[in-house]
């Protein structure tokens, strides 16, 4: 579904990414833990195309797509998902309208029919009641007032009414209660566990994962992928700390 | 009939103003009236759409009257050079309220001018002004409040926010006040910014293209100026002509 090579970025000059490989099949949950200044949102943030995330070397193939050859919102069309580590507040604009611009601008570009007020409203109920966020909520700007739960719990009804094939989750799990964690946990199991789609998931800490099982889990340090396991690596990591087993690469970096 | 002379950019509320334009049309015709009854309610409201390339100019003056109040709500967004001037005198215990929205682009050159006078005590104004400017536009805001002596009490504010879509385009906001009385509340605010580039790529990252975007960002940000129109069908069709404006701005 999505091979990253050799992947070098830049931000406003500086080098983040130093050729970065990943390969994500259909049916796959990825996780990606590392230290801080690892490069962990760097990395998401390129896969989105935030302006300013300069690609300068590698490449990444999405379904058979150039990647870095589409703009943000053509990703999206193309079935990418970005699940950001702080939601932004767009003042006056509400979820609902949010939602309903942003999926009908993908099925336009996929040459697909808009859905209308009712068939929409339906959708956002059915996804809403997932995640347990309450109606009313949706119809409030997009996160504007909202706690830190509440803007996660909001991404993941966006993920569930825009249906993506790849989700890319930037520490969704951070700023989340227990409760909230198994909601989110929940969520992502119910959108995205299926054999026609993947999920990348970026976090500090392994209490994610206890709910949203991953099949990979994956260091980043100093720009790099440096260990590649199954989930006892995440098991090992919070034992025993990123230190040992990336010192010399975090120093190098 | 006595001939006025073509104001030029010397005079203070023609300082932004495209004169050049004006002399099509000057001299132009005494001011519209507006006398509002003590303790009545009056809602007025301009659309100022003119075709492009031309110059429209309209002047009001409004009295309101012991314990009345007007609302006034204006969108300025046709023609080469728009202008709107309002003038008002309140009386004891009258509130006057002006929403206004200026969406301009091309080489448009669109203004609002206000001269708020309270004569009387235990008065009321509120202004508030959304411009939304691409390309080369102009969009001008003055507005002066004047407060007479023994006009205590008076509470008057002027909100007005300018978005720039261009490098190119240009928002002047000008507050005047003038205050002979001691117990006043006057309160101005004025911000001038560009669209939220965090918020353009959020909506992207969902899937938005860009067009649809920022439209929604600007449908946003002027949204509440005519929230508060009585009139269901004249809202929604000062609604219409903003989002057609907006749309071709974008």
């Amino acid at each position: 579904m999505l091979t990253i090579e050799n992947l070098s970025n830049e931000i406003d000059g500086k080098v983040i990414l130093k050729g970065l490989s990943l390969s994500i099949n259909g049916g796959e949950v990825h996780a990606i833990m590392g230290p801080n200044g690892a490069g962990k949102s760097t990395l998401a943030y390129t896969l989105g195309g935030r302006p300013g995330y300069e690609v300068t070397g590698g490449s990444a193939t999405f379904l058979g797509k150039d990647l870095f050859e589409m703009e943000p919102h053509e990703r999206a069309a193309a079935g990418l998902f970005l699940g950001f580590q702080y939601p932004v507040e767009i003042p006056g604009v509400s979820n609902l309208q949010f939602l309903r611009e942003s999926l009908n601008s993908q099925r336009r570009a996929r040459g697909e029919k808009e859905l209308n007020g009712g068939e929409f409203i339906k959708l956002a109920k059915e996804k809403a009641a997932l995640l347990g966020l309450d109606m009313e909520m949706l119809k409030r700007p997009v996160n504007v007032g909202f706690s830190g739960g509440e803007k996660k719990r909001a991404e993941m009804v966006q993920m569930g009414i825009l249906d993506p094939k790849l989700a890319i989750l930037d520490e969704t799990d951070s700023g989340l209660d227990i409760d909230a964690l198994k909601t989110v946990g929940a969520g992502i199991n119910a959108i995205m566990r299926r054999p026609d789609k993947a999920v990348l998931l970026i976090t500090h800490y392994q209490r994610l994962l206890d709910y949203v099982k991953p099949d990979f889990v994956h260091v980043l340090a100093g720009g790099r992928i440096v260990k590649s396991g199954g989930p006892e690596l995440a098991l090992e990591l919070e034992r025993e700390g990123y230190a040992d087993m990336v010192g010399a690469e975090v120093v190098a970096a | 009939m006595t001939t006025i002379a073509l104001p030029t950019r010397r005079q203070e509320d023609w300082r932004y103003s495209d004169v050049d334009a004006l002399a099509a049309i000057w001299p132009t015709p005494a001011p519209t009236r507006i006398d509002v009854a003590a303790d009545e309610t009056a809602r007025h409201h301009l659309l100022q759409n003119a075709a492009d390339g031309a110059v429209a100019v309209y002047d009001y003056a409004i009295t309101i009257a012991d314990g009345a109040r007007c609302d006034f709500h204006v969108l300025n967004i046709g023609g080469k050079f728009g202008r709107v001037t309002i003038n008002v005198t309140l009386g004891r215990g009258s509130h006057f309220e002006l929403n206004g929205a200026i969406i301009g682009g091309g080489e448009q050159t669109l203004e609002i001018v206000t001269a708020v006078t309270h004569a009387a005590p235990d008065a009321t104004s509120g202004q508030t002004i959304r411009s939304i400017l691409g390309n080369h536009a102009t969009g001008s805001y003055l507005g002066s409040i004047n407060v007479a002596r023994g006009a205590q009490r008076t509470d008057a504010f002027q909100s007005v926010k300018a978005m720039l879509l261009d490098r190119t385009a240009t928002a002047n906001v000008k507050p005047e006040l003038e205050i002979y009385a001691d117990d006043v509340k006057c309160a101005h605010g004025a911000t001038v910014g560009e669209l939220d580039k965090q918020a353009l790529f959020y909506m992207a990252s969902r899937g938005m293209d860009p067009a649809t975007a920022k439209t929604l960002l600007l449908k946003a940000f002027v949204a509440g100026v005519f929230d508060d129109m009585a009139d269901e069908a004249v809202k929604a069709a000062l609604e219409a002509a903003a989002i057609a404006k907006l749309e071709v701005l974008v």
